[in-house]
C-alpha cells in the first residue's frame, strides 16, 4: 500500500497491531462518552461535567505522590485513576452544597469549584516536578491526552468501560429520557428523578476520568457536549439521537488518535474536540432535522406547494 | 532587597493586578449569573494571542489586545449564532465554542514553534508570574528612575492599563450596572438597557481576561474573576461593600498567595518550588470556603 498518505493507512487500520488496538479502544471511548452526552447535554450538566473534570487533576498528582510513596510507579494507572475519581466526586458534591446550601447561585458554585480544584492540582504539580523520582513527565498527558504510547491494556481497559457505560444506558433509556424531556410528569409518575439524575452524573464521572488518558481533562467535556448537540441536527428521536451522537464522539476520537500515530507531539485531546467541532458546524448547517440550510429549503419548498 | 526588587516585587505586582482588574470585572458577572463567562474567555482569547503573534511577530500590547478582542469577537458571535440562528442549548453552544477555540489555540502554539520561543500551553494553563522580572533594578532609587522603570516587564503597563479602563467604566456607569444587576425589568422601565449593559461587561470581561491571560495563565483569572466576588457577596447585600471587599480579597490572595508560594518551601527546608498562579487562586477558594462557611449572608434568600 506504498503512495499512501501516512494518515489514511492509518485510518484504514494498516499501522502495527497496537496502534490499531489503541485507535479502536479511543473510539470506544469517544462512542461512551457520545452516549452520556446527550443526557448530560438534556440534564443540563455539561458545565457540571467541565468543573468535574478539572478537579480530576488534584487526583492525578495526588495518586502519582501516593504510588511513588508506596514503592509503585508514578504512573500507575489505579492509583492515578482512584485520585482523579476521588477529587471528581468532592468537586461534585462541592458544587451541590455550595448551589443548595449557600446564597450564590450554580454557575458560580461550578465556575469557583472548578478554579479551586484545578488550581491546586497545579500546585501540587509545580511541587511533583521538583521531587527527584522521575516519570512527573508523563503526568503532563492527562492535560491534553495522548495515545502515542499508549499500552494494548490501556485501551481494552477503555473499551471495556465504554462498554458498561453503554450497557448501563441502555438499561436505564426509557427512564433517562423521560426525566430529560418531562422530569415533573417522570416525578409525578413515581420515577425517581433525583436517582436518576445522580445516574447521569455518575456516567459522567467514569467517562471523564476514563477519557483523561486519550482526550485530557481540560478538554475532555468538548466530547460531551459537541456530539449530542451535534446529533440534535439529524434527528428528533432520542434512540436515533444516541447513536448518531455516539458515532460522531467514536470518529472524533478515532482521528485524533490516528494523527497523534503520525505526529506524537500533537496534544490528542485537541485534534479530537476540532474533529468534533467541525462535525457539528457541518450538522448545524446541512443536518436532516435542523440543519439551517435544510430548513431553508424545507421553507421553500412549502411556500412553493401552498 | 535587589533580590526583592528584581524578582518578586514585579511577580507580584503581575499577580495582584491581575487579581484585581479579574475581581472587579467578576463581580458583574457572579451577580447576572454569568461566572462561566469568565472561564469561557480565558480559553477563547488563546488562538488570537497566537495568531496575532505569528502575523506579527513580536509580543507588543497592542499586538495581542488586537489578537484577542478579534477572537473574544468571534467568539461571542459564534455562541450567538449558535443558540439564535441554530437554537443550540446555551451552554452547550458555549461550552462547544470555548473547547473548540482553545483546542485551535493549543494546536497553533504546538505546529507554530511559538511554544519554544515566548509562551507555551504549560504557562498558558498553570500561570507563568514567575517570569516577571525586573534585571534593571539596582536598589530603591530604581523605583524613582524613568529609565530604569522603562524595562519594568510589559505585562505591568498591560494589566494596568486594564485595571484602569475596567475601573473607570465601573464608576461611570455604576448605577446602571447596579439596577441590571439586581432588577433587570425595573432596569427597562427605567429606560436602562439590560442588553447593552450585558454587552459592556463581556466587553470589559474579555478585556480583563486579554490583559490578564499571558500574564498569569488561564487558571487564575477564572479563580480572580469568580471566587472574590463569591467571598464578598457571603457577607453583604450592598453592591459597594461587595466590589471593595472583593478586591480587598483579590488582593489579600495575590500577597497571602505569593508569599506561601515563595516562602513556604524555604521554611519546610525542601528543595521544591509552588507554582505561585497556582497557590494564589487555592488562596482565594479558601477565602471563598471561609465566608460561605461563616459568612453572615449565608443563609440569605437566593434572589439575585
Amino acid at each position: 500500500m506504498t503512495g499512501l498518505h501516512p494518515l489514511v493507512s492509518i485510518l484504514l487500520l494498516q499501522a502495527g497491531y497496537n496502534t490499531i488496538v489503541v485507535m479502536l479502544g479511543a473510539a470506544a471511548l469517544g462512542a461512551a462518552t457520545g452516549i452520556v452526552g446527550v443526557f448530560a447535554m438534556l440534564r443540563r450538566r455539561a458545565l457540571v461535567a467541565d468543573a468535574v473534570a478539572h478537579a480530576t487533576l488534584p487526583g492525578v498528582a495526588l495518586g502519582f505522590i501516593a504510588a511513588v510513596a508506596l514503592g509503585f510507579s508514578g504512573r500507575s494507572l489505579p492509583f492515578l485513576m482512584t485520585g482523579a475519581a476521588i477529587t471528581a466526586v468532592l468537586a461534585a458534591l462541592a458544587i451541590q452544597w455550595i448551589s443548595n446550601r449557600t446564597r450564590l447561585t450554580e454557575d458560580t458554585a461550578i465556575a469557583s469549584v472548578l478554579a479551586t480544584f484545578f488550581a491546586f492540582g497545579i500546585v501540587l504539580l509545580t511541587v511533583i516536578q521538583t521531587l527527584k523520582t522521575g516519570g512527573q513527565a508523563g503526568l503532563d498527558i492527562y492535560l491534553l491526552g495522548a495515545t502515542a504510547g499508549m499500552l494494548r491494556e490501556e485501551a481494552i481497559t477503555l473499551a471495556v468501560f465504554s462498554l458498561i457505560v453503554a450497557a448501563v444506558v441502555a438499561l436505564l433509556f426509557k427512564e433517562l429520557t423521560l426525566i430529560s424531556f418531562d422530569a415533573d410528569y417522570a416525578r409525578a409518575h413515581g420515577f425517581p428523578v433525583k436517582l436518576l439524575d445522580l445516574a447521569v452524573l455518575g456516567l459522567v464521572l467514569v467517562v471523564v476520568v476514563i477519557g483523561l488518558r486519550v482526550v485530557g481533562l481540560v478538554l475532555i467535556v468538548a466530547l460531551l457536549i459537541s456530539p449530542p448537540a451535534a446529533a440534535r441536527f439529524w434527528t428528533d428521536h432520542t434512540g436515533r439521537m444516541t447513536l448518531i451522537s455516539a458515532a460522531i464522539g467514536a470518529i472524533s476520537a478515532y482521528f485524533g488518535a490516528a494523527i497523534s500515530a503520525i505526529s506524537p507531539d500533537t496534544p490528542t485531546g485537541a485534534v479530537i474536540v476540532l474533529v468534533a467541532f467541525s462535525i457539528l458546524l457541518i450538522s448545524v448547517f446541512f443536518g436532516s432535522a435542523r440543519g439551517i440550510v435544510t430548513r431553508a429549503i424545507g421553507a421553500r419548498h412549502v411556500r412553493r406547494a401552498s | 532587597m535587589m533580590e526583592f526588587l528584581q524578582i518578586d516585587l514585579p511577580a507580584l505586582l503581575v499577580g495582584t493586578l491581575a487579581a484585581l482588574v479579574c475581581a472587579l470585572i467578576g463581580n458583574f458577572l457572579v451577580l447576572t449569573r454569568q461566572s462561566m463567562l469568565g472561564d469561557a474567555m480565558g480559553h477563547v482569547v488563546l488562538p488570537g494571542i497566537v495568531i496575532a503573534f505569528v502575523i506579527a511577530g513580536t509580543t507588543a500590547t497592542w499586538v495581542m489586545l488586537t489578537g484577542a478582542f478579534a477572537a473574544a469577537l468571534f467568539s461571542a458571535m459564534l455562541v450567538e449564532f449558535f443558540r439564535r440562528a441554530a437554537r443550540i442549548e446555551p451552554s452547550a453552544a458555549l461550552g462547544s465554542v470555548f473547547t473548540a477555540m482553545f483546542a485551535l489555540g493549543v494546536l497553533l502554539l504546538e505546529q507554530s514553534g511559538v511554544a519554544r520561543t515566548s509562551f507555551d500551553v504549560h504557562h498558558i494553563l498553570f500561570g507563568n508570574i514567575e517570569t516577571a522580572i525586573w534585571p534593571a533594578a539596582t536598589g530603591l532609587s530604581s523605583l524613582f528612575n524613568p529609565v530604569a522603570l522603562a524595562s519594568l516587564p510589559p505585562q505591568l503597563g498591560r494589566l494596568a492599563f486594564g485595571l484602569v479602563v475596567v475601573a473607570f467604566v465601573v464608576i461611570i456607569f455604576f448605577k446602571e450596572l447596579r439596577v441590571v444587576s439586581f432588577d433587570p425589568d425595573f432596569a427597562r422601565t427605567i429606560g436602562i438597557s439590560p442588553r447593552l449593559i450585558g454587552t459592556l461587561v463581556v466587553s470589559l470581561a474579555a478585556l480583563a481576561a486579554v490583559v490578564s491571560l499571558s500574564a498569569v495563565g488561564v487558571i487564575l483569572l477564572v479563580a480572580m474573576m469568580v471566587c472574590p466576588p463569591a467571598t464578598a457577596r457571603m457577607l453583604t447585600d450592598d453592591l459597594k461593600t461587595q466590589v471593595w471587599l472583593s478586591l480587598l480579597f483579590a488582593l489579600a490572595s495575590g500577597v497571602l498567595g505569593y508569599a506561601i508560594a515563595v516562602l513556604l518551601p524555604l521554611a519546610m527546608g525542601y528543595e521544591i518550588s509552588l507554582g505561585a498562579a497556582g497557590t494564589i487562586a487555592v488562596v482565594a477558594g479558601l477565602f471563598q470556603l471561609a465566608a460561605m462557611l461563616f459568612g453572615g449572608k449565608r443563609g440569605a434568600p437566593k434572589t439575585a
